[in-house]
């Protein structure tokens, strides 16, 4: 834990995610219909469910990056229907991309983003150690990253903008053995810091393991939701 | 974080990119000199040449303008990070400022090579007394040009096609640029009997050109890169 950036508590709210009947839709078709859930401050929640079933839109949506159509949804007491913008302040979402730029370094990247939040340069190295792409990583161009260094740049990035609700789509994507290990302990670490996780993904064993509870999304409706 | 230090953040991350990369110095300068070059082939009179230099300059920086504005918001979509900065919560009209900013410079580093170009190629001389005027037309022109390339850049950044939807957008869109532009630097140049002083009006169509699209293009940005 002494790597690790704290969790800045700009919000008082014990209830991180609130939505009662949401619905959010990708075109003309429903991808939440309905969808209800309730996420406590440092809960580490697993939605699993079939391809499909709406747990990227979920993600979105508490993102803010998907409007709410119907239905009420509250992102650490932020209005989702009312409050985007400052919902967005308040989130990390590292989906299927990694919103890195190829033609910068690794520490580039990350000092980009840590510059967006104030970040100082201690805290900047501390994320980078803490996901391992200090040192030799640390001046090699993007492009030249494989897959799971780049996860791993990703997820530096989001750790040293000090999001309170991280959503993580399909986090152990392309990482190595030894890099999911080291993502379950960054993640349990910000979790006790007091941020708060949900993670989708397929992988039930692992992200199962990590988390402290689990919902089911099944054609856009959410099963054990609510606490 | 105030907007003005997210515009640079992003400004200087965008110039930074470009220093790796070298797209400007490597791709583009060449494809605006070989512009000229094919201009002068085209138009074999020198006095015909003569006539048209200004026009021929600005012809080449509007070609240019659209790969340049291409890559700025190439960078932005390969790996999903402009939505990266919309999650993040960062002003969209500081994302516009940093990223017409950034434009800026590099148009005003063409535009001066592209004057040398047609200095040498078409024979053009710069009267002292035309140089104020010179200097205040390639600023205007070139916030100008920046403004609108930067709104339908992130327009057409979330569209298949954009390729092809982003020249037919701007051309139409800058079309008094490049009549004014081009009539600011016949005055600066005293091509064909124009003298300074006609200049000067031109001047001023540009910069109500500039911030127009500036006031507009930052309000707009926000709602055109959402969803």
């Amino acid at each position: 834990m002494d790597n690790l950036p704290p969790t800045p508590d700009r919000s008082n709210a014990d209830t991180v995610v609130e939505l009662h009947d949401a619905v959010a839709v990708l075109g003309q078709f429903p991808a939440l219909a309905g969808a209800s859930v309730t996420v406590r401050r440092g809960e580490i929640v697993l939605l699993r469910g079939p391809n499909g079933a709406g747990k990227t839109t979920l993600l979105r949506l508490c993102a803010g990056l998907v409007p709410l159509v119907r239905g009420s949804g509250h992102i650490l007491g932020l209005n989702l229907a009312t409050q985007r913008d400052s919902v967005r302040q308040n989130v990390g979402l590292l989906g299927h991309q990694n919103g890195l730029y190829f033609d910068l370094t690794v520490g580039e990247n990350i000092e980009f983003w840590g510059s967006t939040v104030g970040a100082t340069e201690a805290e900047i190295n501390a994320a980078m150690e803490r996901l391992g792409v200090a040192e030799r990583l640390s001046d090699l161009s993007v492009r030249k990253l494989s897959a799971g260094q780049k996860r791993r740049t990703a997820l530096a990035c989001l750790v040293v903008r000090r999001a309170q609700l991280w959503l993580l789509d399909e986090p152990h994507a392309g990482l190595d053995a030894v890099a999911r290990d080291e993502l379950d302990v960054t993640l349990r670490e910000a979790a006790a810091s007091g941020a708060t996780i949900i993670v989708a993904s397929h992988e039930l064993e692992r992200a199962g393991s990590l988390s402290t509870r689990a919902v089911d999304v099944v054609a856009g409706q959410i099963h054990g939701g609510q606490l | 974080m105030s907007s003005w230090r997210i515009a640079r953040i992003v400004a200087a991350k965008d110039l930074r990119i470009e220093v790796h990369s070298r797209v400007l110095t490597n791709q583009v300068l060449p494809f605006a000199g070989v512009t000229m070059v094919i201009f002068a082939f085209a138009l074999d009179a020198d006095s015909v040449l003569e006539r048209v230099a200004p026009g021929l300059i600005w012809l080449a920086t509007m070609f240019s303008l659209l790969v340049l504005v291409q890559r700025s918001f190439a960078i932005e979509t390969d790996d999903g990070a402009l939505d990266a900065m919309r999650v993040a919560g960062l002003d969209p009209r500081a994302i516009y400022l940093g990223k017409a900013m950034a434009l800026a410079v590099e148009l005003l580093v063409l535009e001066v090579v592209l004057l040398f170009t047609a200095i040498i190629l078409y024979r053009q001389t710069i009267p002292l007394n035309g140089v104020v005027l010179l200097v205040t037309t390639l600023l205007t022109a070139t916030c100008g040009l920046a403004a609108v390339g930067t709104l339908y850049g992130g327009l057409a950044s979330g569209f298949k096609g954009r390729e092809t939807l982003l020249p037919l957008l701007t051309l139409p869109a800058v079309a008094p640029v490049l009549i004014g532009a081009t009539r600011a630097v016949e005055s600066a140049l005293g091509t064909a009997g124009a003298v300074v002083s006609d200049g000067w009006s031109w001047v001023g169509l540009l910069a109500v050109f500039a911030v127009t699209f500036g006031v507009g293009g930052s309000l707009a940005f926000g709602p055109l890169i959402d969803e």
